[in-house]
């Protein structure tokens, strides 16, 4: 990953040499919206490369812009200038070739579908046979460790399983890009200490390129490659940190000196881009 | 649990009914008392309270007939009658609940196209949407015998159908109004969601919207059979029809025979309770079969 924003600033994880495949590449990014009360910049000058395989957590205030930054990754938000190509393609071009898994803050599952028929519903969409529905609906609820509850409804699950659901539903048709939204704002922190472990996991297995939006500096760290500091008015890119810390990372590494140091750039990151005054 | 359910859903409803007919047959002795008394008078007799009381109870076209005087006559005209009599309710009625249920599909059928239209498209909600609600400030009544009027002219036949539009007018608004919401319920990130699954928009609709509106749609249904009843009776009300329920209070009114425009009135309140009440009992089905009630 580099960061090209202007002024150019010193590397960050530009030394490495081995050859990477970049799949989401932003240049001067824009985003004006226009609204009742003028226009409001969600997006400013945002340059950005994401390598292949890589955990690229975006953390800012509100109006920093992540979320809006996610949402035209996914070709949900048309940028108002500026480039960005997914795979080589326009972002609507890899939203038709169903090149993203999108999970958003609330589960969103479909109160009248089981668990097995939430993360069906991309599969029927998108028109696997039914033999192949059945077994990636199997195979997916084992990855997040909901085996036995194909046949529950939502409701009569915990906000952390629904949200494990519906990741399983994000990664049922084997989008290379999973794009999460806060997935865990609304759990509580056990809960999402858990959840976090998991997905740590599912990523090492899966080995898909993941654009994590949080709110949470140590969940940042935790979870991954490189941190990308966000400020907000307009929403910009403050920073990219590279994390040091090693791939494999049971959750007390939360307590080493090395995550905390981490952990220190980033709030600084936050401090320097105003990112406490929102 | 069986007491709990006496406690909380019997004795309320009996409370109430109880106090009902107490108000009742106070009614009926108050405003039958004062024909007991002139006739008393005529005759040059003084009454007893338990002499005046027994007859307000049993005058044969009293102002307000008491419950038991209308339980008799809907036992008479039902029970001891023959379906296929002209005297017989149960032919009534079946008359009207015909009349109601084709209006009822019919509005419902108008109801949900609308809505679709009103949803995906912004034309038809500016183009369509305020001639549905002004469509409901226009009084059935005015409307209905000019319906009854004109149809027979364009060569439409019979009493069924234009019951049925009449029925249908009033009950495509409820069905309308909740079907819009509920092909909206849908939040932005639902919608989302099927972007990203590049879902087509006839696949947003059948897995999406639809599934979402059946809450509000059985809501809907439940004021829309309802008004459907009260659309059919109303078009039995003009222009000499003798056929229906509306038609046996019409005729009951003309005649000056309150008994039997009691006993009509009650059974379309009867039809109108039985009629929710299945539409009730399918939305529970329903719910609970798309796993959306325990």
């Amino acid at each position: 990953m580099a960061l090209m924003e202007k002024p150019l600033q010193n590397e960050q994880g530009q030394g490495a040499d081995c050859p990477k495949e970049t799949v989401i590449r932003a240049r001067d990014l824009d985003l004006v919206f226009q609204t009742n009360d003028g226009p409001v910049h969600a997006l400013k000058d945002v340059t950005l490369d994401i390598d292949r395989g890589d955990f690229v957590s975006f953390i800012g205030p509100s109006g920093c812009g992540k979320t809006t930054f996610l949402r035209v990754i996914a070709a949900l938000e048309e940028p108002t200038g500026g480039e960005i190509m997914v795979n080589d393609l326009t972002p609507d071009e890899a939203r038709r070739l169903r090149a993203y898994g999108y999970v958003f803050q609330a589960a969103g599952l479909y109160p009248w579908r089981t668990i097995a028929g939430n993360v069906k519903l991309p599969l029927e969409i998108i028109g696997f046979t039914r033999e192949e529905q059945e077994e990636r609906v199997k195979k997916v609820l084992e990855l997040v460790d909901l085996e036995g509850f194909e046949r529950k409804y939502p409701w009569q699950l915990s906000g952390g399983m629904q949200q494990r659901a519906s990741i399983a539903r994000a990664l049922a048709f084997d989008a290379e890009i999973l794009l999460m939204d806060e997935p865990f704002g609304a759990l509580d922190e056990i809960v999402r200490d858990h959840l976090n472990e998991q997905l740590l996991k599912l990523w090492e297995r899966t080995n898909k390129t993941i654009c994590f939006v949080t709110h949470s500096i140590p969940e940042a760290v935790y979870l991954s490659t490189h941190i990308v500091v966000m400020s907000p008015r307009p929403g910009r890119i403050h920073e990219v940190i590279q994390n040091p810390l090693p791939r494999e990372r049971p959750l007390e590494i939360r307590d080493t000196p090395e995550f905390l140091e981490v952990a220190h750039r980033v709030r600084e990151g936050l401090k320097a881009g105003h990112g406490y005054d929102g | 649990m069986t007491g709990d359910w006496m406690r909380e859903k019997v004795l309320p409803v009996l409370t109430v009914v109880a106090a009902i007919f107490a108000l009742w047959y106070g009614a009926a002795i108050w405003m039958n008392s004062s024909w007991t008394l002139a006739q008393a008078e005529r005759a040059g007799k003084t009454l007893t309270f338990t002499e005046i009381v027994k007859d307000t109870m049993s005058q044969s076209r009293p102002k307000l007939p008491a419950p038991h005087q209308i339980a008799a006559e809907i036992w008479k005209s039902t029970v001891q009658k023959k379906i296929t009599s002209k005297r017989s309710l149960i032919f009534h009625g079946w008359i009207t609940l015909r009349a109601t249920l084709a209006g009822f599909a019919l509005g419902t059928a108008i109801g949900i196209l609308m809505a679709i239209a009103i949803v995906y498209s912004r034309t038809m909600e500016l183009s369509l949407m305020p001639w549905a609600v002004i469509s409901q400030t226009i009084p059935i009544v005015a409307l209905a015998p000019m319906i009854v009027v004109v149809l027979p002219k364009i060569g439409i036949e019979g009493r069924l159908i234009p019951k049925a539009i009449i029925s249908a007018y009033l009950c495509y608004f409820p069905v309308l109004v909740g079907m819009v919401k509920g092909l909206r319920a849908p939040h932005r990130e639902q919608l989302d969601l099927m972007k990203t699954y590049n879902a087509s928009g006839l696949q947003s609709f059948l897995k999406l919207r639809l599934p979402s509106s059946v809450p509000y749609l059985f809501t809907s249904l439940k004021i829309g059979i309802a008004a459907a009843l009260v659309g059919a009776i109303v078009g039995e009300l003009p222009t000499g029809a003798v056929r229906g329920l509306g038609a046996r209070i019409l005729i009951g009114d003309q005649f000056g025979n309150p008994m039997q425009i009691w006993a009509a009135l009650t059974c379309a309140a009867i039809l109108a309770g039985l009629l929710i009440m299945i539409v009730g009992l399918l939305q529970r089905i329903t719910l609970k079969r798309m796993g959306m009630a325990e």
